[in-house]
């Protein structure tokens, strides 16, 4: 790949970036979230058609139609989410999309040797192939997924942080399997954010920063403070903020986990502050907000708020009753009710300041709704339109004002500027700064470190379920929360 | 997304247009038949069952639910009606308990699908069979005769007194309906309803009680399905448990030809009622007209399709 582009709308994802594998070769792909590399895997596997840049395969132009013309081609991508069908046996995954027919009937003796041979390849001898996928384990749904490619004939092999959800021996089983296909002539673009993992199992690298590739060369040849240094890019700086009065506790986490995740989380938020959590996407951030405020069972540990704990059969109607508001990072789905009026969205959570008896009153629905629209700035032809006509920065007002029309103490904020353009990223935050000097608590989940680093007051950062000590940010850098994010947490190797 | 005002204008009145063209082109064909006030008193008197289920039915689709048990709801409502009847209850107490029958109905149907877990159309199809079951169980398996009483004057299409013009059954629907088209749109109860049908998990995010409002929802239309059961009674004066089979696809077509979508978040109570009478105003214009039965349903039919096909393009997706 030469000099491949690619922009969505406004937004450029990519903006030059250039990468070789060669066959036997691991190739560590390494970034930030959001530095470009799904886009430019996307791009690889035919999903995405990049707009500027050039391709080849063995010597080839290489120009995917599509995903199914890559995988002809043999480029095959691992995803995160796995993609099998769980109610089908294993043979029935395996062909899914190829199946050899007979009349329109599937003939299934036919490739039972290949697909045996494939398994063997991956340890997987003994697996009877009329086993339901949803009955295996996670590790061997990977191995399944790496077997469709192999058998489809992958000569590069692309794989999206395939440890993700695996624990050590499996990694170990797939690490050995990674390098056997390596040996036997495949490329593979290794996909991580764990330093030791690629040590451990790639040969080059590259290293992608906003879009474009900053680095490249052979993983023995460079320290792990080089490579985060390449990630995070500049001088190390720290944020700029001076830190604020700090008021009484307000919301105190102790020992807080979830299922899976949060594993341990304790962290104290005073009035007045804006406290960061930061770390990698699939660290358990969002499960943490989500088990802060109740909507999602916690497993042991304490919610605190104002001094007076949560029981577990409270959920977020408890939550919003003594102070706590929430605003998911997924707004469509779970935050805003797109076809309903913006008044309805944003008053949602209490309405009986604006109704009587039971009944809501239109006129104090509309005044209130009047109210957070000209406070906020938020651009709507009025409080009746549906949320859903407003652009991205309006939405992601509403679903603030919902909080603020409730006047909670303690907002959590997941992602809270994701999406929006920068003007109204400035908006937000500085209504943000405004309701914390107003005496508020605020936690806002981000992973854009240079942005956190900018507003909040202190920044904690989660590894694999666990929250890190929140530190001053003014005496952190991008690159220190960087080192704490992709660094391997202890208890790991158990 | 696109719903513009324009739009949504079109989506409120869309109903009202189905159910003018309706009558004018009927009053075209049977110009000396259909325009009549007896005809159209005896059409009223017919939406009556299938719009006070229509009434009841509009809060569980704006939820994201379904209720296919109406049907033998109603029947479980006469038969309830007809024995407290037979064994000498006063009409009145007959009538409450038959009322009351339904709303149970609907609790449990309730309850079912907020603690299992189960989608609604699983779980009222069950309680289908589960109520036309109990209904024929407390019946004998028969009709039940019951003795004459005021019960079998409020479908009556000659009212008693005179001064009410239409039957009581009517009024009951008329003053119900725009009192429950009130609370749908604006009480606590209704925003709420429109809420958990337009984004369940977003509702639960905003600390609605889901669970506890699904069950009032599914009660409240239980309890108009006992209505509903009680003009049952009235029109036939016996318990039958074999009435009303099949009724709840028609109400659930009023209910969409009035705008409603299936998936929730939208539709009215003045639309499902307005689908109610389209639905009857075409089987009674048809037969004056001569169409046969089968035509009818045919039409019918083909009308549901349209009209969701309709919306669809009406809301670009």
């Amino acid at each position: 790949m030469e000099g491949v582009e690619k922009s969505f709308g406004a937004t450029r994802a990519l903006s030059g970036v250039s990468l070789d594998v060669a066959p036997g070769d691991v190739h560590a792909l390494i970034g930030e979230n959001g530095a470009g590399k799904s886009t430019l895997m996307k791009i690889l596997a035919g999903v995405l058609t990049p707009d500027a840049g050039r391709m080849s395969l063995f010597g080839s132009p290489y120009r995917p139609t599509g995903p199914l013309d890559a995988r002809r081609r043999g480029v095959a991508m691992i995803h995160q989410e796995l993609t099998l069908a769980p109610h089908l046996d294993v043979e029935a995954n395996l062909t899914l999309g190829t199946e050899t027919t007979t009349f329109g009937f599937v003939r299934r003796a036919g490739r039972r040797a290949a697909i045996r041979d494939v398994l063997t390849r991956l340890r997987l001898v003994d697996l009877p192939l009329d086993t339901p996928v949803g009955t295996l384990s996670t590790a061997v749904r990977q191995l399944l997924e790496i077997a469709r490619a192999l058998l489809s004939g992958a000569r590069v092999v692309i794989m999206d942080e395939p440890t993700s959800s695996l624990g050590r021996r499996d990694v170990e089983r797939l690490f050995d399997i990674v390098r056997e296909l390596a040996a036997s002539g495949c490329g593979i673009i290794y996909i991580s954010h764990f330093m030791d993992e690629l040590r451990d199992v790639a040969t080059r690298f590259t290293v992608l920063r906003d879009g474009a590739s900053v680095g490249t060369g052979t993983l023995d040849a460079v320290d792990d403070d080089a490579l985060i240094r390449l990630m995070a890019g500049g001088a190390p700086t720290t944020g700029t903020r001076a830190p604020s009065v700090r008021g009484t506790p307000l919301l105190v986490l102790d020992g807080l986990a979830g299922h899976p995740r949060p594993t341990e989380a304790s962290l104290v938020l005073h009035r007045g502050e804006i406290l960061g959590i930061t770390g990698l996407v699939g660290a358990g951030r969002t499960e943490l907000l989500r088990a802060v405020f109740g909507l999602d069972p916690v497993v042991s540990g304490s919610v605190t708020l104002a001094g007076i704990g949560f029981s577990a059969d409270d959920g977020p109607d408890a939550r919003w009753g003594r102070g706590m508001g929430f605003v998911s990072e997924d707004r469509k789905h779970e935050g805003l009710m797109l076809d309903l009026p913006l008044s309805v969205n944003l008053t949602l959570s209490r309405l009986a300041p604006v109704s009587r008896a039971g009944f809501v009153d239109g006129e104090k629905l509309d005044a209130a709704s009047r109210e957070w629209i000209d406070r906020l700035g938020i651009r709507a032809a009025g409080s009746n339109v549906a949320v859903g006509s407003l652009s991205g920065g309006n939405q992601q007002k509403v679903a603030i004002a919902r909080l603020l029309h409730h006047d909670v103490d303690v907002l959590l904020l997941d992602e809270p500027t994701r999406g929006i353009d920068v003007r109204s990223k400035a908006a937000v935050w500085d209504l943000l700064r405004s309701l914390a000097n107003a005496g508020r608590g605020i936690v806002v989940v981000g992973s854009h470190l240079p942005e956190m680093l900018a507003h909040c007051d202190r920044i904690a950062v989660m590894n694999r379920g666990r929250l890190g000590e929140a530190r001053d940010a003014s005496t952190v850098t991008a690159h220190d929360l960087l080192t704490e994010a992709v660094s391997v947490a202890e208890g790991r190797h158990d | 997304m696109t719903d513009s005002n324009a739009v949504r204008l079109v989506r409120r009145l869309g109903p009202f247009l189905g159910l003018a063209l309706v009558l004018v082109l009927f009053t075209a064909l049977e110009p000396d038949r259909f325009p009549t006030a007896v005809n159209f008193r005896t059409v009223l008197t017919q939406t009556v069952i299938v719009g006070l289920g229509a009434v009841g039915m509009t809060f569980v689709v704006v939820s994201g639910g379904i209720d296919l048990s109406v049907g033998s709801s109603i029947a479980l409502s006469t038969i309830v009606i007809a024995r407290l009847l037979r064994d000498g209850a006063s009409p009145a107490a007959a009538a409450l308990a038959g009322v009351v029958a339904g709303g149970v109905v609907g609790v449990v149907n309730g309850t079912l699908i907020t603690r299992l877990r189960i989608a609604p159309f699983i779980v009222t199809l069950g309680t289908l069979q589960i109520v036309r079951g109990t209904a024929k169980y407390l019946a004998g398996e028969q009709k039940i005769d019951a003795p004459a009483s005021w019960l079998a004057g409020l479908m009556s299409k000659s009212p008693d007194p005179s001064w009410l013009v239409v039957a009581p059954g009517v009024w009951a629907l008329i003053l119900l309906a725009a009192f429950l088209a009130l609370v749908l749109r604006r009480s606590i109860l209704g925003v709420h309803t429109y809420a958990i049908g337009s984004n369940e998990p977003t509702a639960v995010l905003c600390g609605i009680k889901v669970d506890r409002t699904k069950v009032l929802i599914y009660g409240l239309s239980g309890l108009m399905t006992g209505l509903a059961g009680l003009m049952q009674f009235s029109r036939l004066t016996v318990g039958d448990p074999t009435a009303a089979t099949g009724l709840e696809l028609n109400i659930i077509a009023a209910v969409v030809i009035g705008g409603a979508s299936l998936s929730g978040g939208v539709g009215g109570i003045a639309g499902s009622l307005v689908g109610a009478l389209v639905m009857a105003f075409l089987a009674n214009g048809c037969t004056l007209v001569g169409v046969p039965n089968y035509a009818q349903e045919i039409l019918v039919g083909a009308i549901i399709v349209a009209v969701v096909a309709l919306d669809r393009s009406k809301r670009g997706a």
